[in-house]
């Protein structure tokens, strides 16, 4: 198999990037996209140039580490994996790849097809998790939880945060990566507690980062590798509705987390929805 | 050779951690805000123990070299989580689970060590469902549970084939919540290069940001190494691509013993390689050779496909010369007589690296639907891996490297040689002997980190009276020229070979000498081999020049440098243990049956390696390992 391979290469987050052009023959069937990418670098590292740099660690779908734009699509053309689980067969028919990185303000380009996903670490600290210390926990089975429940909480839980549905977002939102989060914790019991403060300072968080406003396209579901579904927008959504009715009704401004600035959080979303 | 000693408590097995607890020395609350704590690595042994150890007040500093934690390896593992719950109500207990991770590790593990891991147990089940871990669970709501390798009772609880995937999500969910408290500050692309020790203490690291190249020094009280296994020395590996030595050995070379460093386990079903440039290997569960059979072609180098081979041409080898397990013998064994029919010209496949792992009886006998509902998952990952579809053709299966037990050796607090310095995880050598249980690792990470470090350190804090180490003092400095110099010298190289085909050429050492299987004759060769490699690397060594932002080449050359010193010690490692334990077979000690033969009386030890000086012969230290509680036998599969 020989291919034309089309890559942006930027040096630097504030350097102007282009397009070049490699030329790589005798390519398996069963070599991964990745492995391509691999020798694709050897090659310009003999020729002594400046390798490729993409992210990628487990190389099996999990780690979310990678994430390019292949002709066009967000980790490839098929539907339901990641970069590294495109192999060089399922794109075979193509005289030319064109790679590219991740497109989205709050994702600046490191280098090449680097992209920095920090924004939704930064997401996830303001209150994506169930605060509790390690230690003095009741036995793990005091607490039932019906098996459908169960079951729909690891469905949204099995997000690798790897950022296509930012990526294929024509308003780049991370609507779909948030709405994951925060629907596992809200099925669960023991996500109760936090669920009014979590939606808001989480929705905060995400509208400080830049991200765009969900227009209900459903790109992000269509090229989502784990299949996390709309219906956690929808969750995201009740949610906080929820959360603003009864922050209006109980006042509860001694929350550590809770401070000035939801009142931009507030406005940002009624923006997204009141069009 | 010296004695090392485990500071292993006096008393009742089942009383001693519960005494250590009481007898160690406490950090008043108001005093754990004045110590900073390094944590190398946000896996699940590193975020777990961040997290607990800045709930109790410490200030924590993490540093990984990926752009998030949550993309630690402890990511990918799949299978389940160990604990001696009972749930089952099948008589499971914490003896139970001691006893069979001390006879699963062949014997060469600590007894204290493990039965406080199974104590512990349980504690992590609580405290990973309270953080919102979507365990998988039966229909009135409760956990379920599924049984693993090595044991006789169910106690591996999961999340569908993702559980290392939840566990990591969970532990990443409390290191967030401190670093939006500011007791975590989390420092992603940096790379650890080297450990301070002043006045015979760790008590900071160089790193160096992979995306500017700028090198700098962090000082703490005290040290946390939760840096992952080395199974990538091998090149082809179920590890992520960028798990590496550089932590542990570095600390290695600054004064921490290296325990057993040639016990690494071989997983037995992997999909082999396909070419020349196979980047990585992925695991296929074992619960596959439930229903799978596993054969080669009875002639050498069979070119037929193995719908034309019938019945009588075949030869289900592990069926033959193991009538009573057949297809299910442990990994080990299984692994080793797979690698012995190729390297006897019957595998199969364009590499000649593979065997066959063949449905075709378990369809007939079960129908189509019932092998769907059991593996279809795992049938669709190997299709688009391989473009071959299981129910059609059968599945081709090579041995692959995974986890290895060995890592820097640390005493019953976890603590390394050098004092101050922690290590946690597969990074550290001490629970699981010469072989690894399925569903263990995850056990052993969560349980130093939540429930072994916030004790043992603030112990270790409360006695040992560490002044504030100041960044500015000559030993950091001289550790940060070191490490400039090392790079730059590594950026001016000028020659033909690149990072990653050194590291090709090692894995090939590695897999044919110091692999699966292992003898004194192939050891030397081994060795010879590297010293040949390091000329290579350190003449003609081929990177990119570019220094100031991500440099995929120049991170790989560093590790592969630190790969090829610890490959030497582990062929040293295994040419001195002159017995077959575990993972460790050296085809000069096994019975007439081909199973291995340990040496008790020789062996019943931990091998500490002492680094003295560069191009200097290592020193051995042993541990000698006591059984009170369990006798001693051998394993038999037959």
């Amino acid at each position: 198999m020989k291919m034309n391979i089309k890559i942006w290469r930027q040096a630097f987050q504030t350097t102007r990037g282009n397009f070049q052009t490699y030329i790589l023959e005798n390519m398996d069937d069963n070599m991964s996209f990745l492995e391509m990418l691999d020798v694709l670098n050897e090659k310009i590292l003999h020729e002594g140039g400046d390798p490729v740099s993409f992210s990628h660690d487990c190389r099996e779908g999990i780690c979310g580490s990678c994430g390019v734009v292949i002709n066009g699509r967000v980790h490839g053309p098929l539907q339901g994996v990641t970069t590294c689980q495109i192999y060089m067969r399922h794109l075979k028919h193509y005289k030319t790849l064109v790679i590219e990185p991740w497109r989205a303000r709050a994702f600046p380009i490191i280098k090449d097809l680097v992209t920095d996903r920090q924004a939704f670490d930064r997401i996830l600290q303001a209150g994506g998790y169930i605060s509790i210390n390690t230690g003095g926990i009741p036995d793990a089975n005091a607490t039932p939880i019906g098996r459908h429940i169960a079951d729909q909480a690891f469905a949204a839980a099995s997000c690798i945060g790897c950022g296509a549905c930012v990526a294929a977002c024509p308003n780049a939102s991370a609507n779909l990566f948030v709405s994951a989060k925060i629907s596992h914790l809200a099925f669960l019991p023991q996500g109760q507690p936090e669920k009014n403060h979590r939606v808001e300072s989480m929705l905060k968080a995400m509208d400080k980062e830049g991200f765009g406003n969900c227009s209900n396209t459903a790109a992000c579901e269509f090229e989502c590798p784990k299949g996390i579904t709309l219906k956690n927008i929808a969750k995201l959504n009740r949610e906080y509705f929820e959360a603003l009715f009864r922050s209006s009704l109980e006042e509860h401004p001694t929350h550590p987390h809770h401070g000035k600035g939801d009142e931009v959080a507030h406005a940002a979303f009624h923006d997204t929805h009141e069009k | 050779m010296n004695k090392l000693n485990p500071n292993t408590p006096d008393g009742n097995l089942a009383n001693k951690w519960k005494d250590q607890l009481f007898n160690f020395k406490l950090v008043n609350p108001a005093n754990k805000r004045k110590f900073d704590i390094i944590v190398i690595g946000c896996g699940l042994a590193g975020s777990s123990a961040a997290a607990s150890l800045a709930e109790l007040g410490y200030n924590i500093k993490i540093f990984t070299y990926h752009d998030s934690p949550r993309r630690a390896h402890s990511i990918a593992a799949q299978g389940g989580i160990n604990a001696a719950k009972n749930y089952q109500n099948d008589g499971d207990n914490v003896h139970r689970l001691f006893y069979d991770t001390i006879k699963g590790g062949d014997f060469r593990s600590r007894e204290a060590n493990v039965h406080r891991l199974a104590e512990i147990s349980e504690k992590i089940i609580d405290q990973c469902v309270a953080q919102g871990v979507p365990f998988a669970r039966d229909y009135g709501g409760h956990l379920d549970n599924r049984s693993f390798g090595g044991a006789q009772v169910s106690r591996t609880f999961y999340a569908k084939g993702q559980t290392g995937q939840q566990l990591l999500l969970g532990a990443y969910g409390a290191l967030n919540r401190q670093i939006h408290k500011k007791k975590v500050t989390v420092y992603n692309y940096h790379e650890m290069l080297d450990l301070v020790v002043i006045d015979g203490k760790a008590v900071g690291v160089v790193t160096r940001d992979l995306r500017t190249g700028e090198i700098s020094s962090h000082a703490a009280h005290a040290i946390v190494l939760a840096s992952g296994g080395y199974s990538n020395i091998f090149y082809l590996s179920t590890n992520a691509k960028a798990s590496n030595a550089t932590a542990i050995w570095r600390a290695h070379k600054k004064g921490a013993f290296f325990a057993n460093p040639c016990f690494t386990q071989i997983h037995p079903t992997c999909i082999p390689a396909s070419g020349h440039y196979q980047s990585k290997l992925t695991l296929m569960s074992e619960s596959l050779r439930n229903d799978g059979r596993v054969w080669v072609p009875k002639k050498k180098n069979d070119g037929r496909y193995p719908e034309q081979i019938p019945q009588n041409e075949r030869d289900y080898f592990l069926e033959r010369k193991y009538p009573s397990f057949g297809n299910l013998v442990p990994r080990d064994v299984a692994a080793r007589n797979i690698k012995e029919v190729c390297d006897e010209g019957f595998g199969v496949g364009s590499t000649g690296l593979a065997v066959y792992l063949d449905f075709e009886d378990a369809i007939k006998r079960l129908g189509e639907e019932e092998i769907e509902s059991k593996y279809g998952n795992l049938f669709e990952m190997y299709e688009l891996i391989t473009g071959d579809d299981p129910f059609v053709t059968p599945m081709k299966i090579y041995p692959a490297a995974h986890y290895t037990m060995g890592g820097l050796w640390v005493d019953y607090n976890l603590m390394s040689t050098i004092p101050g310095l922690f290590v946690l995880g597969e990074a550290n050598f001490s629970d699981h002997g010469a072989n690894r249980l399925g569903a263990s690792a995850l056990m052993q990470g969560l349980a130093d980190g939540y429930f072994v470090i916030p004790y043992t350190l603030g112990n270790y804090l409360a006695t040992a009276n560490v002044g504030k180490p100041d960044v500015q003092s000559p030993e950091f400095k001289e550790a940060e020229k070191s490490i400039s110099t090392e790079t730059g010298k590594m950026l001016a190289s000028n020659g033909t070979t690149t990072p990653d085909e050194i590291h090709r050429k090692l894995g090939e050492i590695m897999r044919d000498y110091v692999g699966m299987a292992r003898n004194a004759a192939g050891l030397k060769i081994a060795n010879a081999e590297i010293q040949k490699l390091k000329q290579e690397f350190k003449n003609n060594l081929k990177i990119s020049m570019q220094s100031e932002n991500l440099n995929d080449s120049l991170e790989k050359a560093g590790r592969v440098k630190d790969f090829l010193e610890l490959a030497e010690l582990m062929a040293e490692d295994a040419l001195q243990r002159n017995e077959s334990c575990g993972g460790h077979f050296r085809t000069e000690y096994q019975t007439p049956e081909g199973e291995a033969l340990r040496n008790d009386r020789k062996f019943a030890h931990v091998s500490a390696w002492e680094y003295i000086g560069k191009n200097k012969q290592h020193k051995l230290h042993i541990e000698k390992l006591k059984f009170e509680y369990i006798k001693l036998s051998s394993r038999s599969y037959k």
